[in-house]
């Protein structure tokens, strides 16, 4: 717990919350939030607060995502869905630019327009982290990523402490969460009951802090922020996933030719779900197309997947030509490769990548699988199976 | 297309190409070309250091990178020498005298060939890996005074896929200069040698305490020409591989060129063999 | 027949070899040339003796049915030609093919056999040898096998 930012602690009633969404059309922010569509919670533009999936949580397991109806109305009462806000950050699609050639003329058009100034209403902090990792990727070296550069920049980050976790869940073990620490403008924690509906709020910028200034508002009791906190370590203590990430740069590094490698590409069917749904997978492929007068061509980049048999390919074959070595290099960067590159761990622990595999691979049992076969039997009393 | 932007230096984005117009395609054997740009508009060539490579675009087909093959203190054009293997490179080396390409870059790190000033270099190439090698020779050859002995070894799979026949030819009565070529398969009017590029270290005089090699040509030809270089005595700092993969983007976004942990495009594709060495014998990495 | 023993004895291929064998080999060693263009020796034919190249080079083919004749390996100064005389059936696998003008000192296969079944310290000396440019020949074919520079397509 941050004991220095108890006092600055304010309480929203529901209403006031609803008043949130408009300060924020006010300055300007196109406000991006949960809703329900397709049976999972999704982000997408909100309106108003009825938007939000008020009554709504998300069961999950390995290999399974269903919605339940709550028996109270908490709007952020789910863990997290398919969807992260790399969908905002770094979209699925995007031109990166159009070109007309007429003759022996060619010109090549930036495509980049302006992107509206978004907010991010109910960002967990596995997603923090999430955009932390990505931010390392895309922003931290020689070159910047214009296209998530643009979109990045100026975004304000409503972020919501997880009182509730999913059994898919291990951001205990990436510590990550569930409480948010950095990155926000504003951080929620919803105390919901019988008789009340409130909102204990933290101030994380001095964006944030404008922006909470502007909210009618009260500061919030001590018994309501010792509420607040007691939910979010009942969330911490909900968690029973665990992966142990000590020295698993070197374990998997060193267990290139583990035969557990075989046993997951036996049930693995490449089918890039875990990558698609990962809010830190950042790979892209770019694709051309032209019209049929042959004058206008366009770029486009897309997500693409180091599961597929293409991502690879140089003259004469794929390099990973074996599931087996594609879901190595997945894993194996994610926890291990991903370290050298970007200075952490590529996995922020929210399980996305557990609930949507369709075979219900789970990346914490593969690692301890791994780990559990090389651990000699004085050490294996350190295991946390 | 109103809100679009023409792309000028002020918002200078890696991933946009600029325009240049072929200038010369010259074929080198029956499926590779030498192709000579130049920038438009008037615009100069960003300088280059030998080993690096550019991403060349041709319109509505695709985006490729390519090696640069072509003489470092030529700056007002670009050279790279491509081997036609499918749809993209094929398209590229069908293009017309005056018509656009589009080109980013250069990316990626160059050969070190400032620590092998005083020194031999050492260059052992491999079918089209003698083109980003290419740029090294010219580099020694201009600065005669400043490298010690210039080695050239290459291997190609037949007498016909060999590249750049008449320089090497001009390169053997260089000072200093040694050129020994060999083939996979000589056919039997071939009078040179036979049998794969490590064959000719024997008669390469090699001093390797006081020499830089770099390679490049195909990964399992590099993987073994290191490993005899390293038994006949050079110390793996001292060997310099150029590696090749998938690269969608060249500045280390797109994540198709990791090679373990490092990426091709932009921590290399120039390496040294201690890091590459742990490396190189695993199998589907 | 002294300069003939100090050519072999100086040859690194015999380095460090005892001066007493070094004089066996002499007593099996003959000094020939080749015009360029002359087969050195052909496939199918008894092989009965090796050569320490002493100038020139040397083709080794194959002329496979149906398909044009392949050059495997040419072999230059310093280098040595023909092991098969070492083992049964002793006999060629392939056409050596003076490509140049060779000189070329021959030793005796058969009478080397003998003087190895006889001493056994000369026969494990000869043996190692033979055997480490065995090693280095097979590492080559394993990467002409390969087809390294191939484009992948068949």
């Amino acid at each position: 717990m941050d004991g220095a930012s108890v006092a600055e602690r304010s309480l929203l009633t529901l209403q006031q919350l609803e008043h949130l969404i408009l300060v924020l059309h006010r300055r300007g922010y196109e406000v991006i939030g949960p809703l329900v569509r397709d049976g999972a919670i999704v982000y997408d533009v909100v309106d108003r607060l009825s938007d939000l999936p008020a009554g709504w949580t998300d069961e999950q397991e390995a290999g399974r995502y269903r919605l339940q109806r709550r028996n109270d109305g908490a709007l952020f009462g789910y863990v997290v869905g398919p969807q992260s806000w790399k969908k905002y950050l770094h979209p699925g699609e995007v031109r990166l630019l159009a070109a007309e050639r007429h003759g022996q003329t060619l010109r090549i058009l930036n495509n980049e327009t302006t992107p509206p100034r978004r907010a991010f209403l109910g960002v967990r902090a596995c997603e923090l982290a999430a955009i932390a990792v990505q931010d390392r990727v895309l922003l931290g070296d020689r070159y910047r990523d214009s296209v998530y550069a643009s979109r990045r920049e100026g975004i304000f980050i409503v972020a919501v402490n997880c009182t509730q976790a999913a059994p898919t869940c291990f951001c205990t073990s990436m510590g990550t969460g569930p409480r948010v620490r950095s990155g926000y403008d504003l951080a929620l924690t919803e105390l919901v009951g019988p008789d009340k509906h409130e909102f204990v709020v933290e101030a994380g910028s001095e964006a944030g802090a404008e922006v909470s200034r502007e909210l009618a508002r009260a500061t919030a009791a001590e018994d309501v922020c010792q509420q607040a906190d007691a939910a979010v370590e009942r969330a911490a203590s909900q968690i029973k996933r665990r992966m142990d990430t000590t020295n698993i740069r070197e374990l998997l590094y060193s267990n290139f030719d583990h035969p557990r490698w075989d046993n997951v590409a036996q049930r693995c069917l490449t089918c890039a779900n875990c990558t698609m749904v990962c809010p830190t997978c950042f790979c892209t492929t770019v694709e051309d197309v032209s019209d049929i007068t042959g004058t206008h061509a366009q770029r486009w980049r897309k997500w693409d997947s180091c599961f597929t048999q293409n991502f690879s390919y140089i003259h004469g074959g794929s390099v990973r030509s074996s599931g087996k070595s594609r879901y190595r290099q997945w894993m194996t960067h994610k926890l291990a490769s991903w370290i050298d590159q970007f200075g952490s761990s590529g996995c922020v622990g929210c399980g996305r990548c557990i609930s949507w595999c369709p075979v219900g691979i789970d990346i914490t049992e593969e690692v301890r699988a791994i780990r559990e076969s090389t651990t000699s039997s004085k050490e294996s009393g350190h295991g946390n199976s | 297309m109103e809100e679009n932007k023409v792309a000028t230096a002020a918002n200078f984005d890696p991933m946009l190409p600029q325009p240049y117009s072929v200038l010369q395609v010259v074929k080198e054997t029956a499926d590779t070309f030498t192709l000579t740009l130049q920038a438009r508009n008037g615009a100069g060539t960003a300088p280059f250091e030998p080993g690096q490579f550019s991403m060349l675009w041709v319109f509505g087909v695709g985006e490729l990178p390519i090696s640069i093959s072509g003489d470092p203190s030529d700056l007002g054009r670009l050279v790279y020498t491509v081997r036609s293997v499918g749809e993209a490179t094929n398209s590229l080396v069908n293009r017309e005298v005056g018509e656009a390409i589009g080109v980013r870059g250069p990316f990626g790190t160059g050969w070190p060939i400032h620590q092998a000033e005083g020194r031999d270099v050492v260059v052992i190439a491999g079918g089209i890996g003698f083109a980003p090698l290419r740029p090294v020779i010219y580099e020694v050859l201009h600065n005669r005074k400043k490298y010690g002995r210039l080695v050239i070894l290459y291997g190609a799979r037949s007498p016909r896929e060999l590249l750049y026949r008449k320089e090497l030819a001009a390169w053997v009565r260089q000072n200093d200069t040694q050129v020994l070529v060999t083939v996979d398969y000589g056919g039997l009017s071939w009078r040179g040698h036979v049998g794969v590029v490590t064959t000719l270290f024997k008669y390469a005089r090699l001093q390797p305490a006081r020499s830089l090699a770099f390679t490049c040509g195909p990964e399992i030809m590099m993987r073994f020409a290191a490993r005899e270089l390293e038994n006949l005595g050079f110390a793996r700092e001292n060997i310099y591989l150029s590696m090749e993969r998938n690269m969608k983007c060249a500045v280390g976004f797109c994540g198709h060129c990791q090679y373990g942990p490092h990426f091709i495009c932009k921590d290399g594709p120039v390496f040294s063999y201690d890091k590459m060495r742990p490396l190189l014998e695993k199998y589907e990495l | 027949m002294e300069t003939l023993e100090r050519i072999i004895a100086e040859h690194p291929f015999f380095a460090g070899l005892d001066p007493y064998y070094i004089n066996l080999l002499t007593g099996c060693a003959a000094n020939v040339r080749f015009d360029s263009g002359t087969y050195i020796f052909k496939e199918g034919e008894e092989a009965n003796e090796f050569y320490l190249i002493r100038a020139g080079k040397v083709a080794l083919e194959i002329f496979p049915p149906q398909r044009k004749p392949i050059m495997l390996a040419t072999l230059g100064d310093g280098e040595i030609l023909g092991w098969s005389w070492l083992l049964p059936p002793y006999q060629w696998k392939c056409h050596a093919h003076a490509i140049e003008p060779v000189r070329a000192i021959a030793l005796d296969g058969k009478c080397l056999r003998g003087k190895c079944e006889q001493n056994h310290d000369l026969g494990y000396e000869l043996l190692k040898r033979f055997g480490q440019i065995m090693e280095l020949r097979l590492a080559a074919t394993l990467l002409q096998l390969v087809d390294v520079y191939s484009n992948g397509r068949k």
